[in-house]
């Protein structure tokens, strides 16, 4: 069984069902990245496995617990993490109070998480007495992520963190993100940028109109002739 | 001398006046802007919380007052202050219960909720008028001046005197201090922390696990307390009328709004804002002129911008400019959605 095991899912938004019988799974330390073409129901996926959309069908198993009905809120004690693709920071608190924010569950002592969150993106320490709404686009993503880890999550899940950002940013919150799983968090993210995102994921889903089409590793699914023409441009 | 007895009757007459006015329309702004920044709806409601606040206040001082109690030379409602705030907060939470939590659990849109304060603002008021009466009540008995008149004009030998009341000072210190306290919970403590997140962005909050009712409340308890003290503070310094705290949402509603809705700086200074100006625009500035004029020299009009039965037109003016230039206030606050 794997780490994160969202089996089957099938829902949606009212009556109609946007994904179905997807299924997603991550392990510890490694990073799984879905993507596909706009509209394929990659953000809803996302939603439905942090439970923000209930399930009609399948299951959502976190390190061996079924966690199908509980609450988005009450996912977080339990080591999920979830970054939303907009509205992401709290833009009139400083860089410093959103990590604090992001530890708000935590009793003990936060100064050790805080500061390797410092040494994992040196910029917010920089800037950690500035408010988040002042930074740069790319900056703003780092106290997102940041804020996420502050809660010493088990599983990390981004939706298109690197969404307009310019290119050298993107590559460098890869490789931070790499350094995330590295410490042996499990990474679920869901990109736009696909070749680049699948060149640093362990495994990959693209998903077509919210159905799995290929599920195989980063590496596999570039060498895919046919994923390559349909969704990487060629 | 002529122009130092020119700044002193001002002084006499403007600026002390409107510093205690502008304290207590400070503490309900603020009261207003919270419910704001944490619930996101006006709450029409809060003059009436107001006004039920001051009325326990007096109630408890009567009783006070009866068993001989005093505190001479400061007014025994300061006493009687505390359960005010207990039962105001204790209206709040209830309101909250029993009808916004309702509302807030069906998801309704901000104008609903603002719909159904106005409707408890009918219910309080017309509780306030069942249990103490519409009737004005004085319940100011302590030491009345700090220094009067005549004994400034014998200290200082003007020709003016500034008379500062023992309640402008009271209101004034108690303001800042509930105002310092406030500002110090929002940013330092974990709970105050956690408000000024849910207020910024509710979903993060939650991703965050703030927990949403425990933040609500606590936003109403504030806010029952805030509403007492202004509403103690504003009828020990006048006189307590429950017909005044439908008229004074006016002001209130102007300094939120011109502060910028949900920022708790901007209420503060949009009130003192509201209050000068209110206070300015029906003085009348002729005595004024007349020492700064040639010797002997008064002008023959008054003066005055505008009569003083017209100075909620002036809170009406600042609210509808605000609203047309400056929607997000002073300081970038939220614009009211329908």
């Amino acid at each position: 069984m794997s780490f994160l095991a969202a089996t089957h899912m099938t829902c949606g938004y009212g009556g109609a069902n946007i994904i179905e019988d997807c299924s997603i799974t991550v392990e510890k330390g490694e990073i799984a990245v879905v993507v596909g073409p706009n509209g394929a129901g990659k953000s809803t996926a996302m939603k439905a496995v942090f439970g923000m959309l209930q399930l009609n069908e399948g299951s959502v198993v976190l390190d061996g617990r079924d966690i199908t009905h509980v609450p988005p809120q009450d996912r977080v004690p339990l080591g999920m993490a979830f970054v939303p693709q907009t509205g992401n920071v709290f833009v009139s608190m400083s860089v410093r109070e959103n990590l604090e924010m992001g530890a708000f569950i935590r009793d003990d002592d936060i100064t050790p998480t805080m500061e390797q969150v410092y040494e994992l993106f040196p910029i917010l320490h920089e800037k950690r007495n500035q408010l988040a709404g002042e930074l740069s686009g790319g900056q703003r993503q780092q106290v997102a992520v940041g804020r996420a880890l502050m809660t010493q999550p088990k599983l990390l899940m981004l939706d298109e963190p690197t969404a307009g950002v310019s290119p050298v940013v993107m590559d460098d919150l890869f490789d931070r993100i790499i350094e995330v799983a590295r410490t042996g968090i499990a990474v679920l993210m869901v990109e736009q940028n696909a070749r680049q995102a699948l060149e640093i994921a362990d495994h990959g889903f693209v998903l077509v109109q919210g159905q799995n089409r290929f599920t195989d590793t980063g590496k596999a699914l570039l060498a895919n002739a046919e994923v390559r023409r349909s969704f990487l441009g060629g | 001398m002529e122009i130092l007895n020119a700044l002193a009757l001002l002084t006499n007459f403007v600026l002390i006046p409107a510093t205690a006015y502008g304290a207590q329309i400070a503490l309900g702004a603020l009261g207003v802007t919270l419910i704001f920044g944490i619930l996101r709806f006006a709450n029409f409601s809060h003059g009436e919380m107001m006004s039920f606040g001051a009325m326990a206040t007096i109630l408890f001082t009567w009783l006070l007052q009866g068993q001989g109690v005093s505190i001479h030379p400061l007014p025994t409602a300061l006493l009687g202050l505390p359960v005010g705030i207990l039962v105001a907060i204790g209206v709040t939470l209830t309101a909250d219960r029993v009808v916004f939590r309702y509302y807030r659990n069906q998801r309704v849109t901000p104008i609903t909720l603002a719909m159904a304060s106005i409707g408890l603002m009918f219910v309080l008021a017309g509780l306030v008028r069942f249990i103490i009466g519409p009737e004005h009540q004085n319940i100011a008995d302590g030491e009345r001046f700090l220094i009067s008149a005549f004994e400034f004009r014998n200290m200082t030998g003007l020709d003016e005197g500034i008379a500062i009341r023992q309640t402008q000072v009271i209101t004034f210190v108690i303001a800042l201090i509930a105002v310092v306290a406030l500002f110090w919970f929002l940013q330092k403590t974990r709970a105050g922390k956690a408000m000024r997140a849910y207020s910024d962005n509710e979903d993060l909050a939650l991703l965050s696990g703030i927990n949403p009712d425990r933040v609500v409340k606590i936003a109403w308890i504030i806010t029952g307390a805030l509403a007492a003290t202004a509403a103690t503070l504003y009828s020990l310094d006048k006189v307590y009328q429950p017909f005044i705290f439908l008229q004074m949402l006016l002001p209130i509603f102007a300094a939120t709004i011109l502060g910028g809705i949900g920022q708790p700086v901007g209420a503060v200074i949009g009130a003192f804002v509201v209050a000068y100006s209110e206070v300015m625009v029906t003085y009348a500035f002729r005595r004024f002129v007349g020492y700064l004029g040639p010797n002997d020299w008064v002008p023959d009009s008054m003066i005055q911008l505008m009569s003083t039965n017209y100075k909620f037109a002036v809170s009406f003016i600042i609210l509808v400019v605000v609203l047309l230039v400056r929607p997000t206030g002073i300081i970038r606050g939220k614009v009211i959605e329908r």
